[in-house]
């Protein structure tokens, strides 16, 4: 079986430039072992990822070519490589897949996956990449005008229900996400964060021009690269979360202009806006990185992921049935894969199904995979666009779903009780002091892990670190690595990260006490009382595995990254309104009232003699001089 | 100020007010009872309006249709209630969890000072059960709460039904942008206590309970829901919360919206608004609903389960259900419009409610006094305490009556009376004080000692203590005279200057106290004015003895209570004898201090710790030798 030696070699390839990249950060920062494990966990992921991916979707290898004949233009493109001495031209692939899983909670998971691979070398010397094909111009341009190495963005709408939906493939966090590694060539870091942020946000049309110093930090710990390179150290890094982004259509029409056929055609003919929008959750990624171009990893392809995970809530939409099809759910059917695609696929999640006795699919699935995703085996039905036989007699794909026991909707959702879950609130009342509570649950039964908490809370809640606790099972639990950047006020925010050890099935415990800060009257953003964001925390970790994995991770562990909930802290606010203006007014009013009553009461008062006139003044200066008495 | 920078027109002014001080003092009080009892005529007041615009148009159809179901729903849960003999929290998840909310316990426990007469309970044990319904838009920043206390009999049933009601039909609509918060608590004020205590992992009361599992960030805004009978024939609004807190305007603006809009009738203190503004029977309605506001509020205890959410700046009111004989009957689907309807308007909300008033005083659901009104009722009564300070300041000034120029001499004489004069007041001070951090503390440490000694229950041995302290605080000015004659001419007691002085900082003090109070709790501060101005005002050791004795112990605060007691049941409508006067008393006084150990309630270290010794200052000086 191909799959199977292709992943072992991609594995090993990946594992390979993650030791590496380990053995820098080592040399660079002298940290505890367990920290050096967290940070390799960034590759595993990345291992992880791409092994359950490949094992998914068969192969990318060339023999899917032959359906697929790439556009005269290519050719051109593939001529222009050539003259580099990489062996095979600079060519470039499109897949495409969706991953559709039912939800124990009764909601439907459906996570697009297009992913765009070319093998060129932006940063090459003497060489300026100019022609493109499947590769979006626009990110291209940006990668090579402001010497990104990677880059990750996310919009998200909503939160992921851990304790109802499990992990998600890919976590992001409420709001916007953005963290860039740049090419250690970069001597002015700031300053291109600064451009990339602005001429991002006119892509995405969002607001990621609103990043600036005071949102922005540079983590030593939770976020690694995620390809291959060996540069590891922070100063390349920037990373800033604006929790209070809202995504909308006008994010998702850019997004869908960056794919190769648009949303004409392939996968991305489901995503009509009214129905993504009209879900629980909703999550818009661009992930772009080097990744090896072979498996000696000669050279470097440029890989560019472009995600949309959404969560439907059935219970809304399905009006109470648990039934669903495409049709239903994006209110469009599947007609063709992209005709630039290598690979076009949709699985569906029937792990809680295998002899087909709960629910039945319609069309029946061609054929069945099975996969090991974050942790656990699942199986799923796959259905290939490529294949002429999908879509049928009609020319049509809509999978259905259809439930065999009859009834009602369960809706007796138990909650999961997922490995790893954070929470976080704001304790306390009242508007000058408070305290942010982080609850981390390990619900293994008997394995300890560590996991680094980052937190970035804005200048404006002034944190005493002073007051930093950490518990388990009510004891302290002194983290081993920790890792604080006060706030300058106004300029940049604080900066925590800690390594804790999470015992067996516990919850930790982390809190610390701040301050509002009474900000000047120009800072109050329009809705001052609706309250001041803190973005999500996040939590990375290297989770035990509860399957018995096989032959291949001897510690089956596997790496999450779990964000918490932004919270919403009132600052002290003043009447921005006609009560305020009259309550000044008095004040002065008072205040020139207390004055002159003030001046009374401590004055002694005299009868003055009226003052003398002219004449007689001049007389007495003439009698002084004469030394007569005066009158 | 030229006017009091020149000696002889500062002269003649100071002569003027020092002249006319009493008819002045007599006009300022007239016209503040006159100013207060006018806030209630119609012409006087504003009409309310809403001023959020994000609650201000009522465009959206209420569609929720359940009222039936949850009539079933309620009798199942009063079946169950009655099973379990108490709260049924298995039943409860499960009727939750079925309707697609995220469900979590929370158990609690209190042990009251001493035991609770009025609702029997002493170990109190309970669990608060509460569901939330995820807002598929917002990532857990905001909440909404909607409330119904599971009180022990058969009452609040329909309250609970709705609830769950709500729940089905608001989990199966897509436009929440807040997380709704359905919570049933045990126990009322206590379980709501516990619950947000557990929200916001504070302890201020020293109540143990377990710590919540699910939040849904900063509440915005909360509705408690009590409902007891199949159809009700109106709606009654509580506002009146911890300390005499309100919430914004707004949130009363909102329900008499939908109360307008839906067609359900509207009360406030269970008083119908009447038309005939312009008839005595009106103003006179107007002026009874206005005084139960000003009595409940000043009251300073919760007057349902929203109360306590005010304290953690969140906008709360009870909706109670009242059946009466009414021809007009309202079914539970429409209540469940109505609170749909708010809930919708809530959940439009992009900041907290803000844009109305905090102070008001409400005479019917659509007339309301704010702040800028009924303060100048309070400021009339304060004035006086100011006229008889200056009055005094210049009697001070001037020891020889007929000295021309008072002031500039004064400068020289007032060494005189102020050496002694500040030693002599600081006994009065300190002991005043001391009885009243006595009367603070003693009555629940005392409590087991009384029981023992004598043939009382605890709750009455508080009471009783209480009182007898505060009677015995009446025999202190004797006995602070001390008999030891060198202490006597050292501290200057005795002198005319003496009680001067100790009247002018009494007269300061209540100033400054009543000031305060009124600041924060206005309807406390002028009945306390109410009383206590007039004593502070005529108080002096040269009046008849007997007769001031009487007065002043009628004018006192605790008197001021039992005053209150009488006129507020009058005000129900439910007129009590004395002797069923005399036990409600006993009983408020202990629920007064219950109030303060459980929730925080600040009315009670008020009245004992800095009301009652001012009242004693002035007590002292009626007895001054």
């Amino acid at each position: 079986m191909t799959a199977g030696r292709c992943t072992a070699a991609l594995l090993a390839a990946v594992l390979v430039c993650g030791l590496t990249c380990a053995s820098t950060a080592a040399a660079e920062e002298a940290i505890t072992e367990e920290y050096e494990s967290i940070s390799n966990a960034n590759e595993h992921v990345q291992a992880q990822d791409d092994y359950a991916r490949s094992q998914k979707r068969r192969e990318i290898t060339e023999h899917d070519d032959d359906q697929n004949e790439p556009p005269p233009s290519s050719s051109s493109s593939s001529s222009s490589s050539s003259s580099s001495s990489s062996s095979p031209p600079s060519k470039d692939y499109f897949k495409e897949e969706l991953v559709i899983r039912p939800l124990s909670s009764g909601d439907i998971y459906a996570s697009f996956q297009f992913q765009t691979r070319w093998d060129t070398d932006f940063f090459a010397p003497g060489k300026k990449v100019s022609h493109y094909r499947l590769f979006p111009k626009s990110l291209g341009q940006l990668m090579s005008k402001f010497s990104v190495r990677e880059m990750h963005v996310s919009f998200t709408q909503g939160y992921w229900r851990t304790m109802q939906w499990g992990q998600p493939f890919l976590p992001a966090p409420p709001g916007a996400e953005l963290w860039v590694w740049f090419q250690d060539s970069v001597a002015d870091v700031d300053g291109a964060w600064k451009e990339l942020t602005n001429v991002l946000s006119g892509i995405f049309c969002a607001s990621l021009n609103f990043i600036d110093s005071t949102n922005t930090v540079e983590p030593t710990a939770s976020f690694k690269p995620l390809g291959v390179g060996n540069v590891t150290h922070q100063r390349f890094l920037r990373y800033a979360v604006l929790p209070r982004e809202i995504v909308c259509t006008e994010n998702l029409t850019p997004w869908k202009k960056l794919l190769p056929c648009g949303s004409k055609a392939g996968l991305a003919v489901l995503m009509k806006s009214e129905k993504l929008f009209h879900s629980s959750f909703l999550s818009l990624a661009v992930h772009i990185r080097p990744v090896c171009q072979d498996w000696g990893c000669k050279g470097t392809a440029w890989e560019l992921r472009q995600t949309v995970n959404v969560v439907f809530d059935l219970h809304t939409t399905g009006q109470g049935k648990r039934e669903w099809s495409f049709f239903k759910m994006f209110s469009r059917t599947l007609t063709e894969a992209c005709p630039l695609a290598t690979s076009s696929k949709v699985y569906i999640d029937v792990t809680d199904n295998p002899q087909g006795e709960l629910f039945e699919l319609n069309p029946a699935a061609p054929s069945l995979t099975q996969a090991v995703v974050l942790g656990d085996r699942r199986t799923y039905a796959v259905y290939d666009l490529m294949a002429s036989g999908t879509f049928g007699l009609l020319r049509s794909l809509n999978v259905l779903l259809r439930w065999k026991t009859p009834g009602n909707f369960s809706t007796q959702v138990d909650m999961l009780r997922p490995l790893l879950h954070g929470e976080r609130y704001v304790a306390g009342y009242g508007l000058q002091t408070g305290e942010i509570h982080t609850l981390i649950y390990n619900n293994h039964p008997y394995r300890a892990f560590p996991v680094l908490l980052l937190d970035i809370v804005p200048w404006y809640l002034r944190l005493y670190i002073h007051t930093l606790t950490v518990t388990s099972k009510s004891r302290e639990n002194k983290p081993s690595y920790i890792h604080y950047q006060p706030s300058k006020d106004r300029l940049r925010p604080h900066l925590l990260e800690m390594l804790i050890q999470l015992p067996p099935n516990s919850v930790t415990e982390v809190t610390v006490q701040f301050e509002r800060a009474l900000l000047k009257w120009t800072e109050y953003t329009p809705d001052p009382n609706h309250g001041f964001y803190v973005g999500s925390s996040v939590i990375s970790a290297l989770v035990p595995s509860v399957v018995a994995m096989d032959t291949i991770f001897p510690e089956s562990s596997y790496f999450v990254r779990v964000y918490t909930e932004p919270l919403l802290v009132n600052l002290p606010t003043p009447d921005f309104s006609m009560p305020y203006n009259v309550i000044c007014l008095t004040c002065t009013v008072v205040a020139v009232g207390y004055g002159s009553l003030y001046n009374l009461l401590t004055r002694t008062f005299q009868v003055e003699e009226p003052s003398p006139g002219v004449v007689k003044r001049l007389a007495n200066m003439i009698r002084y001089l004469r030394g007569v008495p005066l009158l | 100020m030229g006017l009091l920078s020149d000696p002889n027109r500062r002269r003649a002014l100071t002569n003027l007010l020092t002249r006319l001080n009493t008819p002045l003092c007599i006009v300022c009080y007239l016209a503040g009872v006159a100013w207060f009892m006018g806030l209630a005529f119609e012409p006087f007041t504003l009409r309310t309006y809403m001023s959020e615009n994000a609650m201000g148009s009522t465009m959206v159809e209420e569609r929720f249709l359940a009222g039936e179901r949850a009539l079933v729903t309620a009798r199942e849960f009063a079946a169950q209630k009655k099973k379990m003999g108490g709260m049924p929290v298995d039943w409860l998840v499960k009727a939750m969890q079925a309707r697609g909310l995220e469900v979590f316990t929370q158990s609690f426990s209190r042990t009251l000072p001493f035991p609770d007469e009025n609702k029997e309970r002493y170990m109190v044990h309970g669990t608060n059960v509460y569901g939330i319904l995820r807002a598929p838009r917002a990532p857990r920043t905001e909440a909404l709460v909607l409330s119904a206390p599971c009180t022990p009999g058969s009452s609040n049933n329909q309250a609970v039904g709705l609830l769950l009601g709500l729940a089905q039909y608001f989990r199966g609509q897509m436009y929440w942008a807040k997380d709704i918060i359905f919570l049933v608590n045990e126990h009322d004020l206590i379980g709501m206590q516990a619950w947000l205590e557990g929200y916001h992992h504070t302890n201020t009361t020293g109540m143990s309970w377990t710590p919540l599992e699910g939040r849904g960030g900063s509440i915005q805004a909360a509705l408690s829901l009590e409902l007891s009978s199949d159809i009700i024939t109106s709606l009654d609004l509580v506002l009146e919360g911890l300390n005499g807190q309100l919430p914004n305007l707004d949130l009363a603006n909102l329900f008499y919206a939908f109360c307008q809009k839906i067609g359900v009738l509207c009360t406030i203190q269970g008083k119908l608004q009447r038309n005939d503004w312009d008839s005595a029977a009106g103003y006179s309605q107007a002026v009874q609903t206005m005084l139960l506001m000003v009595l409940k509020q000043a009251s300073g205890r919760p007057w349902g389960d929203h109360g306590l959410f005010l304290r953690y700046h969140i906008e709360a009111a009870s909706i109670r259900g009242i059946n009466s004989f009414r021809q007009y009957k309202t079914d539970l689907t429409t209540v469940g419009k109505l609170l749909e309807g708010m809930f919708r308007k809530l959940n439009n909300l992009l900041e907290r409610l803000h844009q109305s008033y905090f102070f008001y005083l409400l005479p019917s659901l659509s007339r309301f006094v704010s702040i800028g009104y009924y303060m100048p009722a309070f400021g009339l009564l304060a004035a006086i305490l100011l006229l008889r300070a200056l009055d005094l300041w210049v009697q001070l000034g001037s020891p020889a009556p007929g000295t021309e120029d008072g002031l500039v001499d004064g400068e020289q004489v007032r060494p005189t009376p102020f050496g002694p004069g500040v030693l002599s007041v600081l006994t009065p001070l300190i002991i005043s004080h001391l009885t009243g951090v006595a009367l603070y503390t003693l009555p629940i440490m005392a409590q087991q000692t009384a029981v023992e000694h004598f043939p009382v229950s605890e709750t009455e041995a508080v009471v009783l203590t209480a009182i007898a302290i505060y009677t015995a605080g009446l025999a202190l000015p004797h006995n602070t005279h001390s008999p030891c004659p060198s202490v006597r001419v050292l501290s200057g007691e005795g002198t005319e200057e003496g009680w001067r002085v100790l009247k002018l900082i009494a007269i300061f003090y209540m100033a400054v106290l009543l000031g305060c109070t009124a600041l924060i709790n206005f309807s406390l501060g002028f009945i306390l004015a109410l009383t206590l101005v007039p004593v502070a005002a005529f108080i002096t050791p040269h009046v008849p003895r007997v007769l001031s004795a009487l007065v002043m112990v009628l004018l006192s605060p605790g008197s001021t209570l039992l005053f209150s007691i009488f006129v507020y049941q009058e005000l129900q409508e439910a007129p009590i004898t004395l002797l069923e006067g005399w036990n409600l008393f006993l009983s408020v006084i202990s629920q007064g201090i219950l109030d303060h150990n459980l929730y925080g309630s600040l009315v009670y270290p008020l009245i004992s710790l800095l009301v009652y010794p001012c009242w004693l200052l002035l007590w002292n000086i009626l007895f001054w030798k």
